[in-house]
């Protein structure tokens, strides 16, 4: 059970007031922490309980729902064989969370994709431009309510095919 | 002497750069200070486009990343979803997964190989790891009827069992291809060239692989023992025997060695799954999930309305979200699915190998000489269909 995770029990003794959530499903534990103490926890678990390496930086747009995203971060431990997901929620209001370059090159390139797809700024980020779409595109992609058929068009309410 | 900083444009055009990948070099003589990677604009918007479809719709977007392992992205994806599912799949099927999986490492290696040595000007490799590749893209074909795209798994098993006569054919690979591997070596390993071009060249160490990310067969040719399919084994991958090969030097030389014995290891894994193959079901008894029968839809109504109601309307996924990862040639691929509870990802996102690994390229590359660079892209075997998905 996620209680019993190592992560978790951590977690819960040193950061009691950042932790929004955590649970296991499917064997994998997710951890929800505030945005604002998001490096410290990231921190935490590279340097404290040796999830060394960074796989993934990613993020999940919740289109109606209030706070509207969710930054994902998928961490490995190599040492231990062993994952584990930490989540932060965004607002759209305040549409921004701390880099996480400081911590891991990874998080260089993972970031602006996220930034360039879904339009959250990383802070601190040294280089935070658009990766995948052009400097001058209008617009992220991956939001749920960016038109599935490009822009101009209606958003697609039925089925593709 | 007063030196100036030259931009060099490297790409979209460039050979070596397989694909749409441009490179701005600044050049400080022949010596790169700067490079900045622009990758792309395919845009195919895998990702978009899977949050519209129905599970079975989107597995044919996945071949399409990694053109050069299919079944690899098949794998890692129909993994995810079966995990998002709770459904576990019959040991046939397992078997054929790990070893069409591994004549896809064989095929992904291969075109590495020749188009590695191409780069750095060994054309006869080139040319012989083109041939051997036709008999694997010939399984291909016989399993699935196509030979680049594969879309042979399926959520629940495989889309139809093996045909007659596949066995040996597979067979033949594993007695042949050890032989295939040495005639690469004894073109490339004792070639002067080859090991002047490659030795020392693009180092990186363990500590600076890890912090960039860097994943399979580049993170082992810095000496860090680290492999999914043993270390976070997936699709019975903990019942074969392989070594995992490391590099000590960390440099291109090495992860060349790393491929290489890794492709002697997929062989052996081949012929272990060979031997352990037995007849049985290929799909998972989860009638919600798996397409029924061909028999059946053709000759029954209530199989030609299950099948239609699957292909239409696809199944629901209880909410939740995964990661899965496998080791895909080229690095950890992972596939982070959430589903509300519908019949359509939520979303879904893939962790690109190639995309992480290219992020490290100006670490790599930053004192070499512009001739080196070219060594550099090459060993990173990387694939632009993947990196812009």
């Amino acid at each position: 059970m996620a209680e019993n995770n190592r992560a978790v029990v951590k977690l819960k003794e040193r950061f009691a007031d950042a932790l929004l959530e955590y649970k296991e499903h499917r064997g994998e534990v997710t951890v929800t922490v505030k945005k604002e103490s998001i490096l410290e926890v990231l921190k935490y678990l590279r340097d404290d309980l040796r999830y060394n390496f960074l796989s993934d930086v990613t993020a999940v747009d919740y289109l109606g729902q209030e706070p509207r995203f969710m930054v994902v971060y998928h961490l490995l431990s190599i040492p231990n064989k062993d994952r584990v997901r930490v989540k932060a929620p965004v607002t759209e209001a305040d549409c921004s969370i701390d880099s996480a370059t400081a911590l891991w090159n990874t998080a260089n390139w993972l970031e602006r994709e996220a930034y360039d797809l879904f339009g959250i700024e990383f802070k601190n980020h040294p280089n935070l431009v658009r990766i995948l779409m052009t400097d001058d595109w209008v617009g992220h992609p991956l939001r749920k309510d960016y038109p599935l058929q490009g822009p101009d068009r209606e958003p697609y309410k039925g089925r593709l095919s | 002497m007063a030196s100036e900083i030259m931009t060099l444009n490297m790409g979209p055009q460039h050979p070596s750069t397989h694909g749409v990948l441009r490179l701005v070099v600044e050049l400080d003589g022949e010596v790169i200070q700067k490079i900045t990677p622009h990758i792309g604009y395919l845009h195919r918007g895998i990702e978009k486009l899977s949050e519209h479809r129905t599970y079975h719709q989107t597995l044919p977007l996945t071949d399409r990343m990694d053109y050069l392992a299919p079944m690899h992205n098949n794998l890692g994806y129909v993994l995810a979803v079966e995990k998002l599912l709770g459904i576990d799949v019959p040991e046939r099927a397992k078997l054929v997964r790990v070893m069409m999986a591994e004549l896809t490492r064989l095929k992904s290696h291969l075109v590495w190989i020749a188009c590695h040595a191409l780069d750095i000007g060994a054309m006869t490799v080139f040319l012989y790891a083109f041939r051997e590749r036709e008999l694997v893209m010939d399984l291909y074909e016989m399993v699935s009827g196509a030979r680049m795209t594969s879309n042979y798994f399926r959520v629940g098993g495989l889309s139809r069992d093996l045909p007659a006569g596949f066995e040996q054919k597979v067979q033949e690979i594993v007695d042949t291809f050890p032989g295939h591997f040495d005639t690469y070596e004894g073109l490339l390993t004792k070639n002067t060239i080859w090991l002047q071009r490659t030795i020392g060249n693009g180092v990186i160490s363990a500590e600076d692989a890890i912090d960039f990310g860097i994943s399979g067969p580049a993170l082992r040719g810095s000496g860090v023992d680290f492999d999914l399919r043993r270390d976070l084994p997936y699709s019975g991958y903990e019942n074969f025997e392989f070594k995992v090969p490391v590099g000590e030097n960390c440099d291109t030389f090495d992860r060349y060695k790393v491929r290489l014995v890794e492709m002697r290891e997929s062989v052996k894994i081949i012929d272990q799954a060979l031997k352990k193959l037995k007849p049985g079901p290929i799909l998972a008894d989860a009638p919600q999930v798996c397409y029924p029968p061909k028999e059946s839809v053709y000759n029954s109504i209530e199989g030609l309305i299950h099948h239609f109601k699957i292909a239409s309307e696809g199944f629901p996924v209880p909410e939740g979200e995964v990661y899965m990862a496998v080791e895909n040639p080229k690095g950890e691929l992972g596939y982070y699915i959430v589903s509300d509870g519908g019949n359509m990802p939520y979303r879904m996102r893939v962790r690109p190998p190639s995309f992480v690994n290219l992020g490290a390229i100006e670490k790599m590359a930053k004192g070499s000489m512009l001739a080196d660079l070219v060594a550099i892209i090459g060993t990173l075997d990387i694939v632009l269909g993947e990196i812009d998905r």
